[in-house]
């Protein structure tokens, strides 16, 4: 797994939704950088332009309920974050989100403890994450073994590709 | 050891992994679905994966549904891009025009999937299926893909919750108010990663179409499935829709559950999520007095022909307000077909509805029913979240066939028994 990632928090609230997330008339592309535009645009256009490369989302209760679609993490992909952390997270998106390479922290209500504008540093391997600017740790749940195995073959792409190339050898 | 139906369904289907609680098998899938906005994503994950063949062309479905007949020329491309990948892959289940339906309630119909059955789908009310006693759930469209290359996928098996439903219905309460109750009392993320297991004598009572409008919004209350075993109705549902030979199952008795809920239905009355979740969930008596732009009446929760039968008892001799788009929606050619025959259309035309081709369009405000700014709709589909079927100040109401057609009269949310 990765080096730590340093970001600047961005907060959100529970049960923030796919709708929320991509709304559904921006699904008609598949590009991440063309989703990315649109990142949370369901709750606030404007909120993306407040976003920066590196940004963290931390989020409330069951991120990413709602609808299946893939595009979600690849819209937050696209806007420049690569990790959410979160109270707890919908199954699907939790599932898509490893698939797509989106690394996602369960923390519970530990993510009460960081505020918009802290700047974070996340260790996934670890399973800590450093609040630079309160100087607290919260230690999260850590990545299930089969799901490990997933991102050690760089995401299911690669875990399905390593299998088919098995069969055939 | 005694299992629930959903250890059950993920053992007979395991190829390694041991299929009880909590820890994670690879199992066989007997169909992998995937839809217009959902397949375009999995077709470039198939590629990316080196995949050159599906694993098998007669367990894969393509249902081009949400934005279609498409809305623009950008799904029409993804459309295209479809079309063209199950061309090559030789996809037998590939459905877009006068064969195409809302995809929940055309591969039931069918015979695509039935009891017994592991599904999975780039869609999250794949859950539907549950109502046949199929373990049936929701996944991306790159886990989606994996299924359609390896025929495997994998499962954390999840912790199940029985929900006991007794008591007695009043008239104009059904299906939709059941599973309404439900999610209003455990809230969005109540069965987040469990799956819901119905039994009782109110679920003995419901329709095959009933129980799917239930198991569609499981994912509604963030569960993985939502499962009903399947009975001597189910058999004949099936026997009735291209799945001859189908054999019951249900849970064993004394399974072990990690929570069990009663519900007892008695003096309960039409259901309503008000925005912008489905959790909010009052009696229809609570939103006296709120008015509406909007009805639609369709959807993989609530398009199948017992609710425009529903929605035609109640708009029969009477006319949708002036204030107010009726739109109706039959969800598969075969309703369609079926409502004309029944002289549904007559009613619904007359009433002055918008009588519209099968599609998921509005629900997720794809097209065919976009709320503008301010626009309040009532809708028999399955999400309210904020900016669902349109404008981002618009707002969704959740109700049952009943009260969104005596709503379209009345021009505010009523109880049918109002009017």
């Amino acid at each position: 797994m990765s080096a730590p990632i340093r970001g600047t928090a961005h907060t959100l609230g529970d049960h923030i939704d796919t709708d929320a997330i991509i709304p559904a008339t921006y699904l008609v592309s598949t590009d991440p950088m063309e989703l990315g535009k649109y990142c949370m645009a369901g709750m606030d256009p404007d909120w993306v332009n407040h976003v920066k490369e590196g940004d963290i989302i931390v989020a409330g209760e069951n991120f990413g309920c709602g609808s299946s679609r893939e595009h979600a993490p690849l819209a937050i992909l696209g806007a420049g974050v690569k990790v959410v952390i979160a109270k707890s997270f919908a199954r699907i998106f939790y599932r898509n989100g490893f698939n797509m390479g989106l690394t996602l922290l369960e923390v519970g209500d530990a993510a009460d403890e960081i505020n918009a504008g802290d700047v974070l540093s996340v260790d996934p391997a670890a399973g800590t994450i450093t609040n630079e600017t309160t100087g607290k740790t919260i230690e999260c749940m850590p990545v299930p073994p089969f799901m490990q195995e997933i991102l050690n073959k760089g995401g299911l792409v690669g875990y399905v590709r390593d299998r088919l190339e098995n069969r055939a050898g | 050891m005694r299992r629930t139906l959903t250890e059950k369904l993920l053992a007979a289907h395991a190829v390694s992994g041991e299929a009880k609680t909590g820890s994670i098998v690879q199992c066989r899938v007997d169909l992998a679905l995937a839809n217009d906005i959902t397949a375009p994503l999995a077709v470039k994950s198939f590629r990316a994966m080196g995949a050159t063949q599906v694993f098998d062309k007669n367990k894969v479905a393509l249902v081009m549904d949400h934005f279609t007949p498409n809305r623009d020329i950008a799904s029409a491309e993804q459309v295209r891009g479809v079309r063209e990948f199950a061309r090559e892959m030789g996809v037998v289940h590939y459905y877009e025009g006068g064969d195409c339906g809302v995809e929940h309630a055309l591969l039931p119909e069918l015979g695509l999937v039935g009891p017994g059955d592991v599904v999975v789908g780039a869609d999250s009310h794949t859950c539907t299926y549950g109502a046949l006693g199929a373990f049936a759930t929701g996944m991306g469209s790159t886990d989606v893909a994996g299924a359609m290359v390896l025929g495997e996928t994998w499962f954390k098996v999840p912790g199940a919750i029985r929900v006991t439903i007794k008591g007695e219905l009043a008239p104009w309460v059904g299906a939709k108010d059941l599973i309404l109750r439900l999610i209003g009392e455990i809230g969005v993320a109540g069965a987040r990663y469990r799956a819901l297991e119905f039994d009782g004598p109110v679920v003995d009572d419901l329709s095959v179409e009933g129980r799917m409008t239930m198991a569609n919004m499981a994912i509604e209350a963030g569960g993985k499935v939502g499962l009903f075993a399947a009975d001597d109705k189910t058999l004949e549902y099936c026997a009735a829709h291209n799945r001859p030979g189908a054999e019951k199952i249900a849970a064993d008795e004394g399974a072990e559950y990690e929570r069990e809920i009663i519900i007892d239905v008695t003096g309960m009355t039409p259901r309503v999520a008000v925005p912008h979740l489905p959790e909010n969930v009052k009696g229809v008596e609570e939103c006296k007095g709120t008015t509406i732009d909007q009805v639609v009446i369709g959807s993989c929760t609530n398009g199948r022909i017992e609710d425009l039968r529903e929605a035609a008892t109640v708009l029969g001799g009477r006319k949708v307000s002036k204030n107010v788009r009726a739109i109706i929606l039959p969800a598969t050619p075969k309703i369609w077909q079926q409502a004309m025959d029944e002289g549904l259309f007559s009613v619904f035309m007359d009433a002055g509805c918008v009588v519209g081709p099968p599609t998921c369009g509005p629900c997720l405000g794809g097209h065919m029913g976009i709320l503008g700014k301010g626009e309040r709709a009532i809708a028999t589909t399955n999400r309210n979240f904020k900016g669902r079927m349109g404008h981002l100040e618009s707002e969704v109401y959740l109700a049952g066939p009943a009260v969104a057609a005596a709503s379209a009269v009345a021009g505010e949310i009523v109880h049918p028994d109002a009017l």
